[in-house]
């Protein structure tokens, strides 16, 4: 709870940082833990009832921890024009995800969709662990995901424990 | 304060600055189509149904949240206003459950009405509304049932729960059209810092939030409306009771925003707490012991049996051989009977009631210093409090309707000095917190008069123009210093200055206080302490200002008005006074008695000994509520009579010789008088069970059967007779009490009633100051016994708890007995939390789960008594107030084992 008590008293704990303070957890966790928001709800007049409606009303915050790679795939106006849709399909069939699940329960990916990442030019634009890619197609992404996959079994295989 | 004039409608209105149009047109009988606003709540200004043109304004203005201004011209409809309010409602209609036909809210849902009103069509955008999960918040509550498909996101419940309970159990989640109504993670309702008190329901304008166990058992225009008064604590909220005539049954309680004290807030005893009025334990016939148990009686029996054993007693023994107690819970008519039939028929001033255990010492001790023992300020000025000073008292648990008004005054910016061994919701939230030791309340009180006094912050004109006895009493602060007396509390001595100053200086603060302060041996001793701390600063006698004892029971204000105690007649009148003697003896036709008459304890004590033979109770369980139990069941037992009218087999009524059935609360007419010293109305709302019949009735029938005739067609008439023989009560009859009440004194037909006491003048002159010396608790903690023992009540629970506990909304929240101790306390002795352990002290042991926290000081642990199967007062000490007899049920020697 040291990144918490830090964040509080760099924040202070009024009602009006929570916000801020929850940007600050999820930036430290990658997402909300729940033993984190418990601490602010008891050492703030920041409340659970607060923590609650602002962290599900915004989009960006989390309350399970992300998966270890980041799959977002732009849902914009021009992507859409040029097969967004397909990749979405693509990503989703291959991840095996439903409905309003992000994350793959093995805990590898997580799938975001995002409104627009401002770089019409490529479109359809993803980007996978923060690298760019432009002029997507659904066979490009289902390789891509199966490469990282194929790479973290690997891993894994070597990895004893 | 500033008035506008504006119009509405073209019709000229005016209205104080700041009011809101919504608000002013409502005053002037114009009434503007609303959702999500209610006069509890501030406004939200979301269902966007209020809106109004506002010549001048751009587009259409929501009325509930735009202030009216001089020369505005308001439009409160026509054409496009109609048109845009169809709109709105049709765009709700599209996410609501339209199923009117299955709704308990049909026919008093506002939605409804304004759909009908504006012709809204409810498939205009479709159906976007997704199915209702099949489990929420709510699935598991007892009492609170959540349809969130009729849900229209209002936010009245969220917003109620979040800034006038201050609960925050219910938040707004998602966005969008995913917005839903839920608690933080979607936690059952009942494992959330929710209060059960019912607001949500309370304030929902469609039939989103239920009472669960009200489902299908009738529609507003199915069901009767009484108005009433809760029967529980002192605070006299009014109390509407939505009765099925048919089945003889309260299907659910309710409370509207113009109740005048509440002012539609209730808690959660008052919402779910009247299930007990239907229990199937209820009292049905009369009962006469046997050998082997009870026997069913017809009244002619019982009634003769009791007339006749109580007349024999009498004769034989003399008038302190029988004793009457009355009850707190019953009206003011039941109550002035009560002792009416001991002063005549008994020829004793053997009469008492519960206040001995409770407020006793205000009567008491307020009375010496200022002539009169109630609240000097009412609850309606609490909002207005700049500094509120509670000291032993625990509002938002005990007096929660006081409790909401000191979070409203808290709201707006009143400081808030707290002196309390216990953390407890509103010590949290003070601006000081004086978590003193328990009885060192006199301690603590005089280091912050010996400050007061330092700092030159007296309030020196006062002092002399108004009180008498400050040369003995600022003497007897001489030796005092305010570091010697912190040290004994157990608190720094800046606190204690900083509290007095605060309070010396508030413009205006008010004192409340309530059992933490008389629960001792020292009780009466503290009320005079308190009394004496307003007087120094001035602080009384002034709107929002004063000493405000909070009574607990719904009518012990009532019981001790109608004199049902040995020292008094009806309306604090002196039966030593000769002049008052003679009004009494003459509208009585029987010479008053002359013994000096005792109170409960000591009634007990000389059963005990053999000197009391008979021992006549109203509607009180003395087994559970008095001190050390097991002494309390044996002294009983040597009685050659005890009767009791009760509504349960209480524990008291196990030991009885004859038990005649009452009709409950909901069952008769008559008054309560609350704390603020209003009496106001309660009405029968169902018929009794069985053969119970009204306490005034069977009183009626016991006097006559000992040879006093006494009768009676109306409780209304006992009130009359009790107005005509006390000048404090002149002016009131039940009809002028009406609907909003009136608070006394109110000696003549055209006096308004009191709204706060001892302005210009003591009741009795002038103020008396008293010198107080500390005195400690009579059983301190030792090697043997090293903690210190305090009870009280918890929010859910009601006193004995035969009530109460009746209702499982109740039972769901507060379940049983428990033992507050500190996490230092609990790992000394490898305590966990929720372990059951036992509790001993010198009269018993008791045994409940551990809770632990920080609530309590590391030497202090604190039970709640509600649980008679885990009798707390198995353990309390019987050692009592030398004036009042009040037990120290706050503070005895106590030790905490593992089972």
């Amino acid at each position: 709870m040291n990144e918490v008590i830090t964040i509080l008293e760099h924040q202070g704990t009024g009602r009006d940082a929570c916000v801020k303070v929850l940007q600050e957890i999820q930036g430290v966790f990658g997402y909300l833990p729940a033993e984190a928001l418990r601490y602010v709800a008891d050492h703030s007049q920041i409340t659970k009832r607060q923590i609650y409606g602002v962290a599900t009303f915004y989009e960006l915050f989390r309350f399970k921890p992300p998966g270890r790679h980041q799959v977002k795939v732009c849902r914009g106006t021009a992507c859409h024009v040029r097969g967004a849709p397909q990749i979405l399909d693509a990503v989703a069939e291959e991840l095996n995800l439903h409905g309003s699940e992000d994350t793959t329960e093995d805990g590898e990916f997580t799938f975001e969709k995002i409104a627009c990442f401002g770089a019409c030019a490529l479109a359809p634009v993803t980007v996978t662990d923060g690298q760019t890619h432009g002029a997507m197609t659904p066979d490009k992404m289902r390789k891509q995901l199966k490469a990282i996959l194929k790479k973290a079994r690997a891993g894994k295989q070597e990895d004893p424990s | 304060m500033k008035t506008v004039s504006f119009t509405i409608d073209d019709r000229k209105v005016t209205a104080h600055a700041g009011t809101t149009i919504l608000n002013a047109a409502s005053k002037a009988g114009i009434d503007i189509p609303h959702l999500c606003f209610d006069p509890r709540v501030e406004a939200i200004g979301a269902c966007r149904m209020c809106v109004v043109k506002v010549q001048g304004a751009r587009g259409l203005v929501t009325s509930c949240t735009t202030t009216v201004a001089e020369g505005m011209k308001v439009v409160t409809e026509d054409h496009e206003i109609a048109l845009r309010r169809k709109h709105v409602l049709e765009l709700m209609l599209s996410e609501h459950c339209s199923t009117c036909m299955g709704c308990d809210k049909s026919g008093a849902c506002r939605l409804q009405d304004y759909a009908y009103r504006y012709g809204a069509d409810q498939d205009r955008f479709g159906v976007v509304l997704a199915q209702a999960p099949m489990r929420n918040f709510t699935t598991l509550n007892k009492g609170i049932l959540f349809a969130a498909d009729k849900c229209i996101k209002c936010g009245l419940c969220v917003k109620y729960c979040e800034s006038v309970q201050m609960a925050e159990a219910l938040t707004f989640a998602w966005r969008a059209n995913r917005t839903e109504v839920t608690t933080p993670f979607d936690e059952d309702l009942h494992l959330t810092s929710c209060e059960t008190c019912g607001g949500c329901i309370r304030v929902c304008p469609v039939g989103a939030m239920l009472d669960k166990n009200a489902v299908g058992k009738g529609r507003d225009s199915d069901l009767t409306r009484v108005k009433t008064i809760c029967p529980y604590c002192g605070v006299g909220c009014q109390m509407d009771l939505l009765v099925d005539k048919q089945r003889n049954r309260i299907v659910r309680a309710t409370s509207t925003p113009d109740a005048p004290i509440n002012g539609g807030n209730l808690c959660v005893k008052g919402h779910f707490g009247v299930d007990y009025v239907s229990s199937p334990e209820r009292l049905t016939h009369p009962l006469i012991r046997t050998a082997d148990g009870f026997r069913q009686a017809t009244w002619d029996e019982a009634i003769t049996y009791v007339g006749d054993r109580l007349r024999a007693i009498r004769d034989q023994h003399g008038p302190d051989a029988l004793a009457f107690v009355s009850s707190a819970r019953t009206p003011n008519e039941e109550n002035y009977l009560v002792q009416k039939l001991a002063r005549t028929a008994g020829a004793t001033n053997n009469v008492d009631n519960c206040a001995t255990s409770c407020h006793a010492p205000t009567v008491a001790g307020l009375a010496a210093a200022f002539g009169s023992g109630a609240m000097t300020n009412s609850v309606s000025e609490i909002k207005d409090c700049k500094v509120m000073f509670l000291i032993g008292a625990n509002p938002t648990a005990a007096h929660p309707i006081i409790g909401l008004e000191m979070k409203r005054a808290l709201r707006s910016g009143a400081k808030l000095i707290v002196c309390d061994p216990r953390k407890t919701w509103l010590a949290k939230r003070a601006h000081i917190h004086i978590q003193h030791r328990p009885g060192s309340d006199n301690m603590l009180i005089n280091a912050m008069l010996r400050c007061i006094l330092d700092e030159d912050l007296a309030d020196k004109q006062f002092i002399a123009s108004r009180c008498e006895g400050f040369d003995e009493f600022e003497a007897n602060l001489e030796g005092i210093t305010v570091e010697a007396a912190a040290t004994y509390c157990g608190v720094d001595a800046g606190l204690i200055r900083a509290a007095a100053r605060l309070y010396a200086t508030g413009k205006p603060s008010a004192i409340y206080y309530t059992l933490g302060i008389t629960e001792h041996s020292c009780g009466t001793d503290n009320v005079k302490n308190i009394a004496n701390l307003a007087m120094l600063t001035g602080q009384i006698g002034k709107w929002a200002s004063g000493v405000n004892p909070l009574r607990g029971q719904n009518n012990v204000q009532g019981a001790c008005d109608m004199g049902a105690m040995a020292n008094k007649l009806p309306g604090y009148q002196d039966w030593s006074d000769p002049a008052v003697r003679a009004k009494f003896e003459k509208a009585w036709g029987v010479p008053l008695p002359q013994n000096k008459g005792s109170k409960v304890p000591l009634f007990i004590a000389a059963a005990g000994r053999g000197e009391l033979k008979a021992l006549y109770i109203v509607g009180e369980d003395l087994v559970a509520t008095e001190p050390n139990q097991t002494q309390v069941i044996e002294d009983l037992g040597n009685l050659e009579l005890l009767v009791c009218q009760e509504i349960f087999m209480s524990e008291t009524a196990k030991q009885a010789h004859v038990i005649l059935p009452s009709a409950c609360w909901a069952e008769k007419d008559g008054t309560f008088s609350a704390s603020e010293r209003r009496m106001q109305l309660i009405r029968k709302a169902v018929d009794p069970p069985g053969e119970a019949k009204p306490d005034w009735e069977i009183l009626c029938l016991v006097a006559t059967a000992m040879g006093y005739p006494m009768h009676y067609d109306h409780p209304s008439q006992i009130f009359d007779e009790l107005v005509s023989l006390s000048p404090m009560f002149g002016g009131m009859s039940h009809e002028r009490i009406g609907e909003t009440g009136l608070q006394w004194p109110c000696p003549t037909p055209d006096h308004p009633g009191t709204q706060f006491l001892h302005e210009g003048r003591f009741t009795r002159g002038k103020g008396r100051f008293h010198a107080i010396t500390f005195q400690p608790q009579k059983e301190e903690p030792c090697g043997e016994y090293p903690l210190i023992l305090s009870t009280g009540r918890t929010l859910y629970n009601y006193n004995c708890g035969n009530m109460t506990r009746k209702a499982e909304v109740i039972n769901q929240r507060d379940p049983g007995n428990f033992v507050e101790i500190h996490p230092d306390t609990a790992a000394r002795y490898g305590i966990a939390q929720d372990e059951k352990i036992t509790v001993r002290t010198r009269r018993g042991t008791v045994t409940g789960l551990a809770r632990v926290g920080e609530r309590v000081r590391p030497d202090l642990i604190w039970m709640p008594f509600h649980f008679i199967e885990e009798p707390t007062n198995n353990v309390t000490i019987d050692e009592f107030d030398p004036v009042t007899a009040t037990a120290e049920y706050k503070c005895c020697a106590a030790q905490i084992e593992k089972l």
